[in-house]
């Protein structure tokens, strides 16, 4: 999942008097763990609230195409070179699952498409570190999609039907890059001096930007406790950036890789890890767009979306020009 | 020249052209006009390095001399490698890059056809397996070249420029040298030349529908499936695609 601070439509949640009686239905069916379908009633803030969220975690599988999309050409091996291919392809293909699922709530793609591109809509906040070693491509792997599985797996059971329907899809993958990416770091982190420099040093770059992933801390948000009513967030922030770490850290051990926190203990008294909050001043930073890359990653976008114009025009173009001559034909 | 030594070269030509088309292709990664093109594009750079990985693998085995596909991609200097020069050209815009597509498509596929009767088995399974994946191409590659070549003025004239430019590096794939009459000889695989009248009707039909004229020329640049001159362009290729080979020789990934 690489939807961040997604700002929940409304004023929160409501009590049953409050609601009218088409609501109180809605939320008795989301109460149930029933599917809501897009042809369904549904409140009007939990359908924008749900087009901001599936529309950013589709910008982020687009976007998120460029950093890994940065070492396809310099992949060290064929087989290296081809999971790469394979990881970037799927990621397409989740973006295309998530653009289908918005659709079905009224917006089109090529409308979501304008809103990134203005910077009207984000993605998420990760894709706009540079990727600098190969290194960086186990990092993105072991780490990056750690996090997101974080997200999506709770989400499979979110209550919109085609949301959890993709969700399902793309966690089978999700978790194929993972364990591809831990690989990558395994060699590594077992390599030469300077392959083990390469992993370490990867590592302390994307440590806090992955924490940053779950955005801040929002246990008292009255915007994602209305957000959880309607089953389209299933947990805190700080509960699953809580599980990551906890997750995370004998994974780095194993690799004999140190997580970049001085801070970080086993509290037993918890049984989870203690560690240090990453600098949030970085993370509104880097969402106001002074994040290391986030104009050259917009720019590419914006140039492939323009330079594209003339072939999407043409498809369009000759489409019509078949269906005319089959209409003139019958 | 010993058979195997012809046979090497061979697998070397068609590693070559998958490893260096697929590199070109994967280029795309992130920045095609479309989402579907995108994934389409990502997936034909896939099956081209996994057809590479066979092939290389193969010469690799051929050659006897511990060499392994990664060795033959990731070790060897431009003169050296065996491709085509219509692969190693830049892409250009999305119209050229799908033309190039295209005119190898058309050719790889006729080409793996006869392949899967080669008398020599190794060669007939991976062209079994190729063939379908390139037919998929060809089919791809084919339907994009007729919507953008008969789209708009603009496209039109985009994809005319595309074919004008590409069709100098198309008559290298019929020229014969001693490694075709040796593979021809032992039925490993066909003469380059007799592929030609396929070709020339395939690219014919879609051509026209794609109302594109094909240039009255058959000069035909040279160089790359002997080594001979390769481009200016595959150096820089190579920079990239070897470089932490390269670098870090020592290592493994």
């Amino acid at each position: 999942m690489y939807a961040q601070m997604i700002k929940t439509a409304g004023t929160g949640v409501k009590s049953p008097e409050e609601m009218t009686e088409e609501e109180r239905r809605f939320q008795a069916r989301v109460d149930a763990n029933e599917k809501i379908e897009p042809k369904d009633w549904m409140p009007e803030d939990y359908r924008k609230t749900l087009i901001r969220q599936i529309g950013q975690h589709a910008h982020s599988e687009i976007v998120g195409q460029l950093p890994e999309g940065n070492w396809i050409t310099r992949a060290p091996t064929l087989e290296r070179k081809a999971i790469l291919l394979a990881k970037v392809q799927d990621e397409a293909g989740h973006g295309l699952y998530l653009y289908c699922a918005a659709e079905t709530l009224g917006v089109s793609r090529d409308e979501l498409t304008e809103q990134l591109l203005s910077g009207k809509m984000k993605y998420s906040s990760i894709f706009n570190y540079p990727t600098l070693t190969w290194a960086d491509m186990g990092a993105v792997g072991w780490l990056v999609d750690g996090a997101a599985i974080m997200n999506q797996v709770p989400l499979q059971r979110t209550s919109f039907g085609p949301y959890s329907r993709a969700m399902i899809r793309i966690c089978k993958e999700e978790s194929f890059h993972q364990r591809q990416g831990y690989d990558i770091m395994m060699k590594m982190a077992q390599g030469t001096p300077a392959q083990k420099k390469m992993a370490q040093d990867a590592l302390n770059r994307f440590w806090y930007p992955s924490l940053m992933m779950f955005g801040p801390s929002d246990k008292d948000s009255v915007h994602s406790a209305q957000s959880m009513a309607w089953k389209i967030k299933m947990n805190t922030n700080d509960e699953l950036r809580q599980k990551f770490v906890d997750q995370t850290v004998p994974q780095a051990d194993y690799l004999g890789l140190t997580v970049p926190d001085d801070h970080l203990t086993w509290n037993e008294e918890r049984g989870h890890y203690d560690f240090s909050e990453p600098d949030w001043s970085e993370f509104y930073d880097v969402l106001k767009g002074n994040g290391p890359c986030n104009v050259d990653r917009l720019t590419a976008r914006r140039e492939a979306w323009a330079e594209g114009q003339w072939v999407r025009d043409a498809m369009l173009a000759h489409a019509r020009k078949k269906a005319a001559t089959k209409v003139a034909a019958e | 020249m010993t058979r195997d030594q012809a046979l090497f070269e061979f697998l070397c030509r068609m590693g070559d052209n998958t490893l260096i088309l697929g590199h070109r292709v994967s280029e795309w990664c992130g920045h095609a006009p479309v989402l579907e093109e995108d994934i389409a594009l990502a997936n034909t750079a896939l099956d081209l390095i996994g057809q590479t990985q066979l092939w290389l693998g193969l010469a690799g085995e051929v050659e006897g001399e511990g060499r392994d596909a990664d060795k033959l991609a990731f070790h060897r200097d431009a003169w050296d490698f065996r491709n085509l020069l219509l692969v190693e050209m830049p892409n250009g815009d999305f119209g050229r890059t799908l033309m190039r597509q295209f005119l190898f498509d058309a050719w790889h596929t006729i080409l793996l056809g006869r392949l899967m009767t080669s008398s020599e088995p190794r060669v007939a399974e991976i062209a079994e397996k190729a063939s379908k994946e390139a037919a998929y191409h060809l089919e791809r590659s084919a339907d994009t070249v007729v919507s953008l070549g008969d789209g708009t003025e603009e496209s039109h004239a985009r994809m005319q420029a595309a074919l004008d430019y590409l069709w100098p590096y198309v008559g290298e794939m019929f020229v014969a040298d001693a490694v075709d009459q040796a593979m021809a000889e032992e039925g490993i695989a066909p003469d380059p030349a007799s592929l030609r009248p396929e070709y020339d009707a395939l690219l014919g039909r879609v051509l026209k529908e794609a109302t594109l004229i094909i240039p009255d020329s058959h000069f035909a640049h040279k160089g790359g499936r002997d080594g001979r001159m390769h481009s200016e362009h595959l150096g820089h290729l190579l920079t990239q695609m070897q470089w932490l080979q390269r670098a870090y020789p020592d290592a493994r990934w």
